[in-house]
This record gives C-alpha cells, structure tokens and sequence, in this order.
C-alpha cells in the first residue's frame, strides 16, 4: 500500500478494515485519494443510529434525581452531594455501589454506541475529530451529577460543530449543562444575592451557593481557550467568574441551562485589559466570543491539534501554519484541518504517535470487525476501563494526556496485550494475518514484524502479535 | 480472606469506567536494593490542608473557615489534637494513632516555588522537581533511581506517574480483568520488540512484576481503589527481592463544592486516606519499620470557604510522613498565622516550607543520597533550599 494511504487512514482516521465489500471501505478510498479521502470528512455527517437512540440532555438531566429518589438519600442532594461513596468502600454496595447499579447500564450503552460509531464510521477522520475536541472540553463522570449527560454534551455541545466556527462549539460546550454542573458555575452567584430557597427547591434542600466559585472560569481559561501560558491572570479568574455568575441549571438542576439574572452579578467588568459593559447574559458571550478570537487561543488549539496528528512535540512550523490559518479564518475549524491535511511534516514516517487505549481498541474492532456477526463492544469497554481509558470518565478536567510517555508504562503495555491475545482467541481463525498486515500498514511494516508473523505458530497467535506489533500500536 | 478473585471483582467494577466521585488512579514506580522503602503518595486535585490539620489554635480560624472549620479537640466530633497549635481532621483516626505511636510527622504551611493556581502545571512542577512547570519530561524520583544504583521503582496504576517517568526504567502494575497471554505469545513479543526500546523495556517489566505476583493474594477488601493499590504496594515492598519505592496516585481532592458532611467526596477521600495507609502497613509487614511514606499534594485551598461551601485553589497546604523509620509525633511548621496580612495575595495560606526540604530530607536521610546528587540532579539549582533535619528515626 501507498504510504498516503496508510498515513491517512491510520493517522488521521481510525484505522482500516480489509472488509471493502461492507460499510468500512477506508483502505479502498483512501487509496484513491488520501487528501481528498479526508477533505471529504469535513462537512457535517449523519449520526450513528445508536447514539440518535440514546437520550437528549433534557432528559438525562433527570436520570441523576430519578437516583437520588430511588436511593432514598434524606438530603436529596444537589451538585455535589451525592458525590460520595460515602463509606471509603467499606460497605458491601454503598451509595457508590448503588450509584453503579443505576448508572452503570445507562454509561454502559453510551459506551457501547460512541464505540459502535467509531467503529463503523465512513468518515472516522471526522469521528476522531469528535474525540478530539470532546477531550479539550472534557466533562467527566467522576462529578456523579453529569453521569447521566456526559454522551448527550458530546451529542449536542461537541458534534454540531466539529467542522464549524471554533467560538461556536466554546459556546455550546461551555453553557452547555452539563459542563456548567461539571465546573460547578451553578454553584457561582454574585455575592450577596443569596436567597433562601423556595418551593421544590426548598422541598429538595439542596445545597445553596452565597457566592463565587473560580472552577469553569479557570478551566475555560486555562483548558479551553487562552491555555495557561496564554497570558492572563489570577485577576482575570475571578472578574470572569464573576461575568459568568447567572449561568445555571434549572429546576432541580435538572432542566438545562438558564440565566438567572438575580444572581448575576451586574455591572461592567474589565478582564485582559478589555472593559465589557454590564449586559447581563450577554457579558459572558462577549468575553467567550474575545477569548475565542484570541491569538493564545489560535496558538493553544493549533498545537493541541498537530501534537493530535503529528507528533507528541509538534513541529512549529506546522503549529504556526494552523495557528496562521485559525487567526485568518476567524477560528474556521474546518479551514485548520485543510491546513493539517496540506502540512507535510503530517506525511512522513515513522509513525509518531503511540494511540491512545481508546484508539487501540477502535482499531483494533474495525480491523477484526469484518469477520464478527456482533462486536465484541462489552469487553472492548472493559479492557478500556483495564488500560485507564473508559470513555467520559477522565479524573481531571484536563482530559486524557495526548503523549506516548503517559500511556506505554509496563502496565499499559500488559494491558494492551491481553486485549490483544483476547480478540485473537476469538477472531484469529481464518484470517490470513500477513495480509492483514499489508494491506493496512505495510509501507511501515518492518522485518521483524513481518517474521514474526510469518512464523507464528497459529494464526490466533499470529493475530495476537499483529495487534500487540509495534507497528498496530502507532500511528 | 481475599483473593485475587475479589480484586478482579472490583476492578471489574471500577473497569466499566463508573469513578464514583472520582476513585484515585492509582500509579506507583521502584525496585531497590537494601532495607529501607519509600512511598510516594500523590493527592491530585490540591488538597485542603486546612481542613486535613486544622489550627484550632490560631486565633483567626475558626472565623476565617467558617462554616469548614469544624469543631476543636475535645468538642463533640472534634478534631484529633496533635499539639496546641495544631489537630487532625477526625476522619483521619488512624492516622492519629500512628502520630501518637511517633510514626506520623505532618508539615504545615508547605509548597512547592509554584505560585500560580494551575493543577496541572503545579502537579508538573512537583514532579519534575524543577522550579517551573514544563521544567523537564522527567521526574525526582526517576532520576533518584541513578543516583541510589540498585534500587527499582514501582508505579501502582497503569500509568507511570511523572514523578517516576524518566531515563531509568520503573515498573507499573495493576490489577488485570483479561487472562494472561501464553509464556510463548510473550516470548515471541519480547523479540519482536527488539529495537523498539518503549516497547521492549516495557514488557520486560511488566513480565518481572507479574511474575512476583503471580499466585497472590492482594486484596481490596472491598475497599476502594486507593486501599486496594496501597495494599498491592506494600506486597510489592514487602518482598526480600522486590522494588523499594512505589507510587501512588490518589486523584479526587478538587473540593470546589461542599466539601463536609456524609456525601462529601473530601469526606470519601480522607476515610480512604486512612485505610490506604493502614493498609499498606499491614501489608508491609515488619518492613514497615524500614519504611517513610510521603503523602503531598500540589497545593492547597482558598481559607476562606468559596460561595458554594467548598474552596477554591490556593497555595500552601499540608503534607505527611508516615512509617517506622519517621522520627514522628511532631508538627514541623512555620506557622504564617490566618491574619489577612499573613496571606499569601490575601487569599491563601503562606508558604513557608518549600517542599522539596521535605523530599530532600528523606532522600538524603532515608534513602542515603548523596546531597550534591540531591540539589543538582534530582532538585536542579536548588542549594539554597536546606534539606529539612531530624525526619528519621536515629
């Protein structure tokens, strides 16, 4: 196979499937026109039936109070009350045993389709892309509260606007619900509006704010805009906690996002050395919109993406190019990803990048997939969890670390093994694994690689040591 | 009785990506030669050093935390009191009884040179041990590996921490939900893997740790992910021929909402503070009598309650020794006092420990380093901050 072929279906998409005649044709496609192959992804794409199935925020909103109902916790707790798991694990099923048990089949079939989607995606350039910026604006299911909304912000916040404005997708993910629950700004009020609750509020005693809170300030500044060498200061933290003060979830946080202007703290504010007049809601748009048009901004999102697709420490060159590109376009994402595909420094070998677990294992579905009736979608969830990888579930708001240092440890290694010798038990019979090989990475295979293939007692084996190769591991 | 089963069990759990509150990752790194252990163990998300060891004595606290401060030793559900100054938070008994058995020190007022309120670059700057975030792709305790030959390190979790990440290797482990790959699969792997030193180094690793685990019994208990990791490490150290450091990462300290009562997961996190380390002691065995735990966290919290029941990122907080070998039951602090003035930018409590005395200390004193090694190798440019003195038992 061509190298272009291989770079941009492995590299830029999620890796090839052999299956020409089914729904993942990449290798086919792609090696008619690589770049063309990837432009074409560029554009808005059709949901996967299973994650159209799954629930609207509006609704998930509601799974976390259906739980707190059903355990019967006396304080029926808001934000962070239920964060417990109260008994250090003690108990046989405390609240976090419980909290399992109810939202375990709910993330379970979220897994499941944004894996099936990944998967059995035509335009999986596209779908990595998806991943991509669903890590920068990370929401986690380790704030228990967005456990039931953490697929839908992904669906709603993120999707819409992956080949959109950049300041359109800042907008949607940072009002969005569930990540206004995630960083806390529904317990962010202007100090001094305090007010004791009313009606069901009242009825629920949930916890009640008096005044600021830093987090979705910081993390916007820090994580999803300027980045925190991107020249603002502890000042800046706390004047746009304050703008953002008003933006809440509703009813029993569970209604989605709204502005309560009570609790905004009115006035104009200063913030980068520029003074934004009090206009209510509409001041902390007009922050986020200067923050997306910030050239920091252009430079943060313009070396997250070549670190993404070209190697750990991007070359400047290419990071300049797109951060240029980002400044030109008005943050036109898809104008940056033209760029990306135009760097050559994204075309050469060796092939930099080690994936990540989730990657792996996507590659490693859409490789075997040809050959399974049904995937094997719940033990790829598991192994994800084994490898530190479960989808929505990253311990910080940083999200997942995007280099090869933090994922090949010995015990990230083991992991990726057992998954690999795991799906060879069940898929390795009857598939001719030399020529898996080629077709899908074999202007990169080496002659180590191709001996040990060649040589391997079994094809299950065969397929163990193909998937587990240095080669399969990268990118 | 638990066996390898149960951890199954409870990763398996824990596998379906569902970290209730936010369960640590867990990472730990180190093979040593010689008797003496260490433990690394990092609280990420900046713990409240203020609620961990309130000071009860100070005449601004109790109207500075308000409605966190608790109450003081000696009151109803009061406080653990380490001395007159000082007490510990009173889900935190076990750790008090090791303070009174001379095997708990807690430092105070203490930081790394990092100024700013990034979690990720302050967690970054304490484990590179440069005095700057993004200082190096390396970190202290990796780079001790060269400086003290013979002794390996083990990363409890699946990452490696960057504390441990570096030039010298350092093994990982955590618990697995898949069956081992044949002796002859991996056999195969290891050569193939010549010539890729990431992944050849790798596996050599992780075949040596699971082979010294291999038919074990390290249990979780029920527990969570913390006391589950604690108890694999102090197996790990435990053996006459196994790693003589590990790390622990413990995530979940980011306590910007209600940070007390039941549910609170600061509640969750201390509890399981205090199992982790009672634990790993029993799982130490008498290697325990060998060993300094260090407990820290990147930085500490507003003192003043934010407007949601919780705190904000701050600067100074507290850290822990605990083990046989602490020379424990005191209280190292300088202390700043509470006063607005005494303030760091008015807000948070002042430094006045820099963290890497505390880890030189031990390094030097524990670990027998050599403290040029110390200040230029593993601290780079950093003479001028003296090891702290007397943390070891004579």
């Amino acid at each position: 196979m061509k190298l272009e072929t291989l770079i941009a279906v492995n590299r830029f998409g999620l890796g090839g499937s052999i299956n020409t005649g089914g729904t993942n044709g990449d290798v086919a496609d792609a090696s008619r026109d690589a770049r063309g192959w990837l432009m074409s992804q560029l554009k808005p794409q059709k949901l996967h039936p299973g994650l159209a199935a799954l629930p609207a925020s509006s609704s998930g909103l509601k799974e976390f109070r259906r739980f707190v109902a059903k355990v019967g916790i006396g304080r029926a707790g808001g934000n962070d009350a239920m964060k417990a798991g109260a008994e250090g694990g003690s108990a046989a099923k405390g609240v976090e045993g419980l909290f399992r048990e109810h939202f375990g089949p709910i993330l379970g079939k979220e897994y499941g389709a944004r894996l099936a989607s990944a998967v059995e995606s035509t335009s999986p350039f596209h779908e990595r892309l998806v991943w991509f910026w669903s890590n920068h604006f990370t929401v986690s299911t380790t704030k228990p509260t967005v456990a039931g909304v953490v697929g839908a912000f992904e669906r709603e916040a993120i999707r819409p606007h992956v080949t959109g404005k950049f300041v359109d997708m800042l907008l949607a993910a940072a009002l969005h619900p569930t990540m206004i629950l995630y960083l806390d700004n529904n317990m962010s009020i202007a100090p001094g509006t305090a007010r004791p609750a009313t009606g069901l509020a009242a009825r629920a005693n949930l916890p009640r704010p008096t005044g600021l809170n830093e987090n979705l300030a910081r993390e916007i500044l820090e994580l999803h805009t300027l980045g925190v060498d991107g020249g603002y200061t502890q000042s800046d933290v706390t004047t746009f906690a304050r703008a953002l003060t008003g933006w809440t979830v509703g009813g029993l946080l569970d209604t989605g996002t709204r502005f309560d202007a009570k609790h905004h703290e009115s006035g104009a504010k200063t913030l980068l050395g520029k003074t934004y007049a009090d206009a209510g809601e509409k001041q902390a748009e007009s922050i986020l919109r200067d923050l997306a048009a910030h050239p920091s901004t252009a430079n943060f999102i313009a070396t997250k993406l070549a670190r993404h697709f070209i190697a750990d420490i991007p070359p400047p060159a290419a990071v300049e190019r797109l951060a240029k590109t980002y400044r030109e376009s008005d943050g036109d994402l898809a104008r940056v990803y033209a760029a990306l595909i135009d760097s050559p420094e994204a075309w050469h070998l060796p092939l930099a990048k080690v994936k990540q677990p989730n990657e792996l294992v996507v590659s490693t579905l859409r490789t075997v997939g040809a050959r399974a009736r049904t995937l094997p979608y719940e033990s790829a969830i598991k192994a994800l969890g084994t490898m530190g990888q479960s989808a929505f579930s990253a311990p910080s708001p940083k999200g997942w670390p995007d280099a090869a240092d933090a994922w090949l440890g010995p015990d990230g290694l083991w992991k990726r093994i057992e998954w690999a010798n795991a799906m060879a038990q069940r898929y390795g019979n009857g598939i001719d694994i030399v020529a898996l090989a080629e077709s899908t990475y074999g202007a990169a295979l080496g002659d180590i690689t191709r001996q040990t293939l060649a040589r391997a007692e079994s094809r299950e084996q065969a397929l163990a040591l193909w998937l587990a190769s240095p080669e399969f591991q990268r990118r | 009785m638990t066996t390898r089963r149960d951890v199954i069990r409870t990763f398996g759990l824990s596998a379906l990506g569902l970290t209730f509150g936010g369960l640590p990752g867990l990472g730990l790194a180190a093979p040593a030669a010689g008797d003496k252990r260490f433990v690394f163990v990092f609280l990420r998300g900046g713990m409240d050093g203020l609620a961990a060891v309130p000071a009860h004595g100070d005449p601004q606290f109790a109207a500075k935390r308000g409605a966190l401060a608790g109450h003081p030793p000696g009151a109803e559900k009061g406080a653990l009191k380490l001395d007159g100054m000082f007490a510990l938070n009173p889900l935190l008994p076990g750790m008090h009884r090791m303070y009174e058995a001379k095997e708990l020190l807690v430092v105070h007022a203490i930081a790394t040179p990092y100024r700013e309120r990034s979690h990720f670059d302050a967690q970054d700057l304490l484990e590179n041990g440069t005095a700057r975030a993004q200082g190096r792709d390396s970190g202290w305790l990796n780079h001790a590996l060269g400086s003290r030959k013979g002794i390996e390190a083990i990363a409890l979790g699946t990452t490696v921490p960057l504390v441990a990440r570096g030039p010298h290797a350092v093994n990982a482990w955590s618990p697995s939900v898949l069956p081992a790959p044949s002796a002859d699969t991996l056999d195969r792997l290891t050569r193939m893997y010549q010539g890729d030193p990431l992944l050849e180094s790798a596996l050599k690793r992780a075949r040596e740790a699971n082979a010294q685990v291999a038919g074990d019994t390290m249990g979780a208990q029920g527990a969570g992910q913390a006391v589950a990791l604690a108890r694999a490490a102090g197996t790990f150290l435990a053996k006459a021929d196994g790693p003589r450091i590990a790390t622990i990462d413990f995530g979940g300290w980011d306590s910007h909402t209600t940070q007390t009562g039941e549910y609170a997961a600061l509640t969750r996190n201390f509890r399981q503070l205090d199992a982790a380390l009672a634990a790993l002691k029993s799982a130490l065995g008498p290697a325990w009598a060998h060993t300094v735990v260090a407990i820290v966290t990147e930085f500490g919290r507003t003192v003043a309650p934010n407007g949601s029941g919780g705190t904000d990122h701050g600067t100074a907080s507290a850290a822990f020794l605990a083990g046989g070998a602490v020379n424990g039951g005191r209280v190292i602090a300088d202390w700043p006092g509470l006063a607005d003035s005494a303030l760091h930018e008015r807000r948070d409590l002042m430094p006045t420990t820099d963290m890497r005395a505390l880890f030189k200390g031990v390094l030097i004193g524990h670990l027998g380093m050599a403290e040029s090694d110390v200040e230029t190798k593993l601290f780079p440019d950093s003479r001028a901050v003296k090891p702290l003195e007397r943390l070891l038992r004579s």
